[in-house]
């Protein structure tokens, strides 16, 4: 399925603002996407499996907040990432 | 200096064509900053990771050619990049510093960021060290490229109690930092914590005992305690490594092993501008020689220069006695800080002396205690500086 992918992640895809991922699950699908893009899941993805702070990611539109969240052929994933400070 | 092993100081003898590089890292990315043979004029690489905060960059001293730099952004989780051919090309680590899975009811701790980079003994080649914030312990056995948590002191029983919790850190996280190993001896480990205190292992990290006797911990009750101090940097001299120095948030300190306690030499600075700062450096051929940057400490701690005034202190003599060096530094209404990565010295006779601000200059002095000169301004918010020399 398609997954947006936000500026700050973009040097891990190539600058690819779309690009590929599958699991049937949210976690899966971002495991997927490490092994397609090494390196990515760790920088959204803390390692007691917690979404990092200023990351959000939505599932066709709905934020979502647990990574067992199932997923379908032809969801939408988007990850987001929040600006703040200076 | 009874007790102390001291090899016999040698003057480096760069050829013609090494020149000093200055390592630096920001609050929005890396500099590599290139110095002619004479150290008089300066070109700058960068940036490298342009809005990255870059907490530390580290030559590896065995290859002279491998640079590990410790990376995150405002919002990204921390990395550690790689970059085999002197910052040509960059790799970012395969398996970054982290924490271990937490167990079912364990606090979960996760790496805020990768503060400090050490490299392993001469006889370990590939191996590295690394601090974090949280305080953690870091090893990586493949030049840099993946990283395992020091079980023996990540997960010691006493970790918790060491460490605090994270309203005993520094404003922005509490952080591990001087971790040292010894150059006579790979399994002889020092580290620093801010807060916690100083800590030793003699068998690669498996086991640590608190080693902060004699240095002072004024936040607490006990000004004394075991373990709960906040050294702010640890040096070991490379050619007396029995010799060790501290600069502390409660002073500056000397230890001379097998002593395990630490002598306050900071009581000699003058009264007016006191013995707090955040770095330390030692000259690299004479261990009686240190030099460090002291800030405000009272009140709020401002954390700034004392009085506006900046200046850096010497002692030539293990703190018997120590001179203000402050010629060509503003002479008022300067108000900046020198972080504890973020002041160093070359190899070279005589040596160079260089510290990075806050308000990101750069500042460097040829002639160890002679005049401070600006070699470079409105870099950003300076983290690290670090001096290498390399070929051609």
């Amino acid at each position: 399925m398609k997954v947006l992918i936000p500026t700050p992640l973009r040097s891990y895809t190539r600058q690819r603002a779309d690009v590929e991922a599958d699991g049937s699950t949210l976690d899966q699908l971002l495991v997927d996407l490490d092994r397609r893009h090494p390196g990515i899941r760790f920088r959204m993805i803390d390692e007691q499996d917690r979404i990092r702070r200023h990351i959000r990611i939505f599932v066709n539109r709905k934020q979502v907040y647990d990574l067992g969240r199932a997923l379908q052929a032809g969801d939408r994933v988007q990850i987001l990432q929040a600006l703040s400070g200076g | 200096m009874p007790g102390a092993t001291t090899k016999r100081a040698s003057a480096s003898s760069p050829k013609s064509k090494d020149h000093v590089v200055l390592l630096i890292g920001t609050k929005k990315g890396a500099w590599l900053l290139h110095g002619d043979s004479g150290r008089r004029s300066w070109r700058a690489d960068g940036p490298h990771f342009l809005g990255n905060m870059v907490h530390h960059v580290m030559l590896d001293p065995r290859d002279r050619r491998t640079l590990l730099l410790a990376a995150k952004t405002g919002h990204l989780g921390p990395t550690v990049f790689r970059s085999l051919d002197f910052g040509k090309t960059w790799k970012e680590a395969s398996k970054p510093p982290a924490f271990r899975k937490a167990a079912e009811g364990e606090k979960q701790r996760a790496v805020d960021h990768v503060f400090w980079l050490t490299p392993g003994h001469a006889s370990e080649p590939s191996v590295w060290y690394a601090g974090s914030s949280p305080q953690g312990l870091f090893r990586s056995e493949d030049g840099g490229d993946t990283w395992a948590p020091v079980a023996g002191f990540n997960d010691h029983p006493m970790y918790g109690t060491w460490t605090g919790d994270d309203q005993d850190g520094t404003p922005d996280g509490p952080k591990m930092h001087s971790i040292i190993v010894d150059p006579r001896d790979a399994a002889h480990l020092y580290l620093g914590m801010s807060g916690g205190g100083v800590f030793e292992s003699r068998d690669t990290g498996a086991s640590w005992t608190p080693l902060n006797a004699g240095s002072r911990a004024d936040f607490f009750p006990d000004p004394y305690p075991e373990f709960g101090q906040d050294p702010h940097c640890m040096r070991l001299h490379p050619l007396a490594p029995d010799v060790l120095y501290q600069q502390n948030h409660c002073g500056i300190y000397r230890l001379e092993r097998p002593s395990d306690r630490w002598e306050r030499i900071g009581e000699k600075m003058p009264k007016s501008v006191g013995d707090i700062g955040f770095p330390m450096v030692l000259h690299p051929r004479d261990p009686k020689t240190v030099w460090v940057f002291p800030m405000d400490g009272s009140s709020v701690w401002p954390r700034v220069s004392v009085e506006g005034k900046p200046a850096a202190y010497v002692t030539r003599n293990s703190g018997k006695t120590w001179k203000r060096l402050d010629d060509g530094l503003p002479k008022d209404q300067a108000w900046f800080t020198v972080f504890r990565q973020a002041m160093t010295a070359d190899a070279r006779d005589p040596v160079g002396i260089y510290f990075g601000t806050t308000t990101g200059s750069i500042w460097s002095s040829n002639e160890e205690n002679a005049r401070w000169k600006r070699i470079v301004q409105d870099l950003p918010h300076i983290y690290a500086v670090e001096a290498v020399e390399v070929a051609g």
